[in-house]
């Protein structure tokens, strides 16, 4: 019994009228945590009761704690018939389980419904005391931290990164269960609730428990997903990276924030000794209370395809690179896994990372974007002795991308992470990431840390060295044109670089960044099951390639030379596949300058023709060089003779590898690329070439005043103030069917994406000079002929005057300290890592990594502290302090962010992880404003709980907010509509830079005045 | 392809002041955005028309999801929906109340029932003000009434603390629950010269010094019912024009006092008895309701309009009340001299404030 959780509830306050007759409620609580359930005095006529409780105690296993929400339910106590729920508030007692995070959970909690939304708030206060019994077998993992975080959480620093955490656990769908036809949409929503929250705990646990055995204390880049796979269950998975964190000695250990140093020496002792041999990778995904009913009757594996460059139209002449595509069906992925070399060093099986930015000296090269794709059947037959299924699919997937990585010349794939799209039985599962070399010494234990200095020293700092091909020049996976590093004039670069991470803050760019997007829409046929399933598998490869070009010459169009943050997404509905690539585009000063994009005609002779092919020429290269412009790409020149000696390959490449299939060992390479090196070729031979052209030419830039970028921060953006906006856009368009063709579809898709770009700068309007960062679509095809789009950004505003200087000053300061790029030492295959090196203590030079790992944290955050003083404050900043969670009345402000930092601001503490799914459902769907009233109350009540749980927690902002999940389903006919909407981010406190330096000038100032009392006492 | 659903959540609520202003004049949306594009905001911002529906849409459905938690302002700050500053909340608080002077003076003084309500679309028609903001103004003035109606205390202080308005907006309050609780008439055809402003003056100062509040602070409606008992003694008064000698001895000492300093002495000598006659029976027929809700038709005709008939000044009348209320000081048969201060300070001050064009 090593727990005792306590729970007081306090009061409440703006309950609903439950009694019409009065006015009034007479409201009670009812406390549950597991099989316990305390109930509170019925506290008549009242809409803000005051309860004031005793501490209601339980007992619990600490398994449990994680496991398990506490659950609070306010009804209206009835004498005579059966009380009248008003609502209930789940929260998750995670955070309170780890040291360091928060002692207390004390606030008011909105009562939520998931027929009436909100009614009203209660005041709990939640406390846990944990007894530390570290020596028997442990089956929970309490003391290991979350973070949603995908870099270094920045008041901690790295001390080893362990690698890949994945767990998933499947249950089925309560709303699919045979009850389900008997009891109350109510109950059947808090029942799927409670049980995601379940899962969700349990699946945390057992990442936890990995996390320990790896001999980490963290995870962090944790990405929680569901499936809601419908009849077939509910599968609820999530990947991370294990990690060993070491607070840094805060600078701010005066505020009381930070003030828990005892709670600090619970630290330690967490590692648990680890456990050799060699058991299964996949611990039972299989959550214990029921049996699987998930099972892989049908797989259908995409061929493999690397897409060595795309970049060519003419590709054509060839006869149509997609003749010579192999169809695989491979079934025999579990063999090959059972089979794996790896096996013996049980963590290192994939070398993934899902962070997106790193401690300086990690990253060392970047080989390009893998990813992988399958279609997998979902079925409903029970077969209980398979219950790896989905665990099998997934490391069919992983292994691939492995290979993919490896065929790169890479060890390590980084910036990685997982998704699926689901049309009632078919399932795409896909996978992406982007290949790297890493250094190993950041992966091991016992790194002496002095040598890690030296070596950053060494090989690092250039800003171009990421860039640097990885793989062997001689030996290529694919043709490439590589040249001589334009930073250095060292090593080889590729052309084009894609990849999935944020920008290295040491990247060298030119001018700023912006958002650059690929949309695709593809009819198919409605079909059943195994035909269905190929008919989806046979488009993909198309959809790729399409999206790919379409980047590609977007790219182009935009001057620049690579993209960073991609991500793409393939959406799969009943009668049509869709496809939405996001990245950020930057030029690289490391790379060679994009060449333009050459329109050449199918039809010679033909004047009009001629004539208007030589007009769109203009039109593009017009549009170039107003990018340009725009964008402020204005690289040095560079004389060919520095350069040297052209590399014998004059072929236009990108990196993009990737692949649909198992089977790695059967890799079917095409070469689709016939550029010619300075220019690149479109070719106009029918009318869908001409759509596609004109769709280029279409995509109009922000207004004045306004960037948007995918990632982090905006590249050439230094000087963010501390203003910001994070929002949510959702938009659902009805198709009309008449017109589906996959040409109209690609237009209303690109109108309807444009449109919603252009409503966002001007809602956002009074925010100017800013930028949209994070800028995160999703789409899904909830119906037939409905498309939706869910956006989730931040708009952070910034100094216009100070931007310039700034960057010019980074770009100059890092040419300068270009240096030899040295890396032989560094392609150590990840997998020789060891398992057996004894972890000696180490001693550290502990002022070097803190100060290295300040470095990687937001240098905009930290000039933003000259831009605030000179500046005076916008509305944005009123009452940052953090608040006592209790304080009286006023409601205290909880910034959201999808980011990792708060411009402006400093982090001082980490609460714990956020991670919230709701439901909500109407049947009065007109009475509530109709769709659009419906889900923008919805998730405005969303934001308002996970404020309200932060807020609890002590918090005053949460970071790295993603609205992983926004499912609508509606049923006008019937006035009915359901929502599920599943949210995760890190509570943390934060403290302003101007505050900090006030705090300190304070504190000087008491000092000063302590320390001299004797003039007091005169 | 047709739009199903957008819509727009910001963790900080998006308030768009000039949009707002539509919403509370009760603009359609499609109203309101003809009248943005009128605006030149397309031009502006280089925005199409799609976009600028699609925003007010949203604004829209912000506001009504709000103006539930308007009807009781401290709602608005205690409520965790939608993350407001504080600034902006003051000040979607402070619009949401105010009101239009027509609208204001075509129901002050009337009873706040559902029978009004229903003649709002004649207000409405009358002046132009859409039927939607007439209603939220009505409503508005009912809901304060409703809440103040019965409560201790200052009535001002009572409206700020419950609504949260400015010191402004909360006196502007005030005066329309003392007149829609004491009937006031204001709509007769005389009384048009005059603004909600110079009813809310008079208000302020008859809450002053003719409630119960006036002489004691902790009574309930202290502020909202005037003092029966004042009332009452104001008959006592009546002995000014009902005694010839006194009435004739206040004449004289009134004359002689301004005698040279009048512009129109010969015009007041021959008043004299009349407005004087006039001002002392509003005052001894303030027992009956109906009397008290004819007090400003019965200044205005028994003062204000003989007055202007003869061409007073303003500066005339400001001398002439001040000798008329200081002179009863010096009547040796008089014995109410703090009643009729109390009377007369507040009836001066108001009819000063009445007359004018």
């Amino acid at each position: 019994m090593p727990g005792k959780l306590k729970v007081k509830i306090v009061a409440g306050r703006h309950l609903p009228v439950m009694d019409r007759a009065s006015d009034l409620t007479d409201a009670f609580v009812e406390v549950k945590f597991g099989n316990t359930t305390f109930k509170t005095d019925v506290y008549l006529k009242s809409l803000n009761p005051q309860w004031n409780s005793e501490w209601f105690k339980f007992e619990v296993d600490d398994e449990d704690l994680q496991d398990e929400p506490l659950q609070i339910t306010v009804l209206d106590h009835d004498t005579y018939s059966a009380n009248d729920a008003i609502g209930k508030v789940y929260i998750d007692i995670d955070p309170l389980l780890y040291s360091e995070a928060a002692t207390v959970i004390s606030g008011w909690f909105p009562i939520y419904d998931t027929i009436h939304g909100i009614r009203g708030e209660i005041n709990v206060v939640v406390k846990v005391d944990l007894f530390n019994d570290l020596n028997r077998f442990r089956q929970s993992s309490c003391g290991v931290k979350f973070f949603c975080t995908t870099s270094i959480p920045k008041c901690y620093r790295a001390v080893v990164i362990h690698g890949f955490v994945e767990e998933l656990v499947v249950n089925e769908d309560p709303e699919y269960q045979w009850i389900d036809r008997i009891r109350t949409p109510r109950a059947s929503n808090e029942a799927r609730q409670r049980l995601i929250s379940l899962m969700s705990g349990e699946l945390q646990r057992k990442i936890g428990l990995k996390v320990l055995e790896m001999r980490g204390n963290a995870v962090v880049g944790y990405l929680q997903c569901f499936d809601l796979e419908g009849e077939s269950g509910l599968v609820v998975r999530a990947i991370g990276t294990a990690c060993t964190l070491d607070k840094l000695s805060s600078p701010a250990a005066f505020l009381p924030a930070c003030n828990s140093p005892s709670k600090e020496m619970k630290e330690s002792p967490l590692v648990h000794p680890p456990s050799h041999g060699c058991r299964s990778t996949h611990n039972s995904p299989i959550h214990t209370a029921t049996g699987s009913r998930l099972t892989q009757n049908f797989s259908v594996s995409v061929p493999t395809l690397i897409y060595t460059g795309m970049g060519s139209g003419s590709a054509g002449k060839e006869g149509g690179p997609f003749k010579a595509l192999l169809r695989q069906q491979t079934q025999a992925a579990l063999e090959q896994r059972g089979g794996s070399p790896h096996r013996f060093c049980r963590r290192r099986e994939f070398p993934f990372l899902t962070l997106t930015a790193f401690p300086p000296g990690l990253l060392v090269h970047v080989g390009g974007v893998v990813s992988a794709r399958s279609v997998k059947l979902l079925d409903r037959i029970h077969n209980p002795d398979e219950p790896e299924t989905r665990d099998a699919w997934w490391a069919e997937i992983r292994q691939e991308i492995k290979s993919h990585a490896k065929a790169l010349g890479c060890h390590a794939v980084v910036g990685y992470s997982e998704s699926t799209s689901i049309c009632e039985e078919v399932c795409i599962l896909s996978a992406s990431g982007t290949a790297a070399v890493l250094n190993p010494r950041f992966l091991q234990e016992g790194t002496v840390e002095g040598s890690l200095e030296q070596r950053i020293e060494e090989n690092l700092p250039v800003g171009c060295g990421f860039c640097h091909i990885p793989y062997d020049e001689l030996n290529m996976p694919f043709p490439a044109h590589l040249t001589y590093c334009y930073n250095c004039r060292k090593q080889k670069v590729p052309d084009v670089l894609f990849t999935t991470i944020d920008l290295p803050t040491d990247a060298v760019v030119v001018g700023k960044g912006c958002l650059i997007q690929a949309r695709l829409c593809r009819l198919k046929k409605k079909a059943q099951a195994e035909a269905n399933a190929t008919a989806i598998s046979n488009l993909l490869p198309f959809m790729e390639y399409e999206v790919h070009t379409q980047l590609m010459n977007k790219l182009k169009l935009k001057g620049m030379n690579a993209l960073f943050g991609l991500r793409i997404q393939i959406t799969v509905g009943e009668n049509m596949l869709m496809g939405l690539a996001s990245a950020t585009g930057v030029y690289l000063a490391a790379l060679p300058t994009p060449g333009g994009i050459q329109i050449a005609g199918k039809t010679p002779n033909d004047g009009s023709y001629e004539q208007h092919i030589s007009h769109m020429q203009k039109r593009i290269n017009d549009t170039i060089a107003k990018n340009k412009e725009l964008y402020e790409i204005n690289p040095p020149e560079v004389s060919e003779e520095i350069i040297g000696s052209p590399i014998p390959e004059p072929r236009q490449r990108s990196r993009l590898l990737r692949s649909q299939s198992e089977s790695s060992d059967e890799v079917t390479e095409l070469d689709l690329s016939h550029g010619k090196k300075d220019a690149f070729v479109l070719e106009i031979d029918d009318t869908d070439a001409m759509e596609d052209v004109h769709s280029l030419l279409t995509d109009v830039p922000p207004p004045s005043g306004f960037y948007s970028c995918n990632t982090e921060i905006m590249p050439g953006i230094n000087n963010w103030t501390s203003e910001i906006q994070m929002f949510t856009s959702v938009r659902v368009v009805r198709l009309s069917s008449l017109n589906l063709t996959n040409q109209a579809l690609n237009k209303n898709f690109n109108g309807l994406c444009e449109n919603l770009l252009k409503s966002l700068y001007f809602k956002l309007r009074s925010m100017t000079p800013c930028c949209l960062c994070h800028v995160n679509f999703t789409v899904s095809l909830p119906e037939d002929e409905l498309i939706q789009v869910t956006v989730t950004a931040v708009a952070i505003t910034f100094d216009k005057n100070q931007a310039l200087q700034t960057t010019k000053a980074h770009a100059e300061k890092t040419l300068q300290r270009a240096s030899t790029d040295n890396d032989e030492l560094l392609q150590f295959p990840l997998e020789l890592c060891s398992d057996s090196l004894p972890a000696p203590a180490f001693p550290a030079t502990k002022e070097h990594l803190e100060s290295a790992s300040s470095n990687s944290g937001t240098p905009a955050a930290q000039r933003a502290v000259t831009v605030e003083k000179a500046s005076p404050m916008g509305d944005g900043n009123f009452r940052n302090r953090s608040a006592p969670p209790c304080a009286s009345s006023t409601v205290g402000v909880v910034k959201m962010t999808p980011l990792s930092f708060i411009p402006g601001a400093k982090i001082t503490k980490y609460l714990g992880i956020i991670n919230m799914f709701f439901i909500r459902e109407t049947t009065s769907l007109r009475e509530e404003g109709g769709v659009s009233g419906f889900l923008h109350a919805f998730i405005a009540e969303v934001f308002a709980m996970v404020r309200a749980h932060v807020a609890a927690l002590g918090g005053n902002a949460v970071v790295s907010y993603i609205m992983k999940q926004c499912v609508f389903m509606e049923n006008p006919s019937k006035n009915q509509a359901q929502c599920l909407i599943n949210v995760s981010g890190d509570a943390v406190v934060f403290v302003r830079e101007s505050d900090l330096e006030a705090m300190s000038t304070q504190q000087s100032a008491v000092n000063c005045q302590t320390s001299c009392p004797g003039e007091v006492t005169t | 392809m047709t739009s199903e659903l957008d819509i727009f959540v910001g963790n900080t609520t998006l308030i768009d002041e000039d949009v707002y202003r539509l919403w509370l004049d009760g603009y359609s949306v499609n109203d309101a955005v003809a009248l943005r594009v009128r605006s030149g905001i397309l031009e502006q911002t280089g925005a199409t028309a799609g976009v600028l529906q699609s925003d007010t849409m949203d604004h829209y459905r912000t506001f009504h999801m709000l103006e539930r938690l308007l009807h009781a302002p401290p709602k608005l700050l205690h409520q965790l929906i939608f993350q407001i500053p504080p600034s902006r909340q003051a000040l979607l608080i402070e619009r949401y109340y105010t009101f239009d002077e027509a609208f204001v003076r075509e129901v002050l003084g009337k009873k706040l029932s559902k029978g009004t309500k229903k003649d709002l679309d004649d207000i409405s028609a009358k002046t132009g003000i859409t039927l939607k903001s007439c209603r939220r103004q009505f409503d508005n003035f009912k809901r304060v009434f409703k809440v103040v109606e019965e409560m201790r205390g200052s009535l001002v202080d009572n409206i700020q603390q419950h609504f949260l308005l400015s010191d402004r907006l909360a006196r502007d309050y005030a005066a329309i629950v003392f007149f829609a609780n004491n009937r006031f008439e204001t709509g007769k055809k005389k009384l048009q010269y005059l603004s909600f402003g110079d009813f809310a003056f008079c208000a302020e100062l008859m809450i002053q010094n003719w409630t119960l509040g006036a002489v004691d602070s902790q009574m309930d409606d202290m502020d909202v019912d005037l003092d029966k008992e004042f009332l009452q003694d104001l008959k006592e008064l009546k002995v000014l024009v009902a005694d010839k000698d006194l009435l004739d001895l206040h004449k004289s000492l009134v004359c002689a006092a301004l005698r040279g300093k009048l512009g129109v002495f010969s015009e007041m000598e021959t008043n004299f008895k009349n407005l004087s006659r006039g001002l002392v029976n509003v005052a001894a027929k303030l027992t009956h309701n109906k009397d008290v809700r004819d007090l400003f038709v019965d200044l205005v005709e028994k003062f204000v309009e003989p007055c202007r008939s003869d061409h007073w000044t303003l500066n005339d009348v400001r001398l002439f009340l001040n000798q008329y209320s200081a002179s009863v000081h010096s009547l040796d048969g008089f014995r109410h001299q703090t009643l009729w201060d109390r009377y007369m300070g507040t009836l001066r001050g108001c009819l000063l404030r009445l007359y004018h064009d």
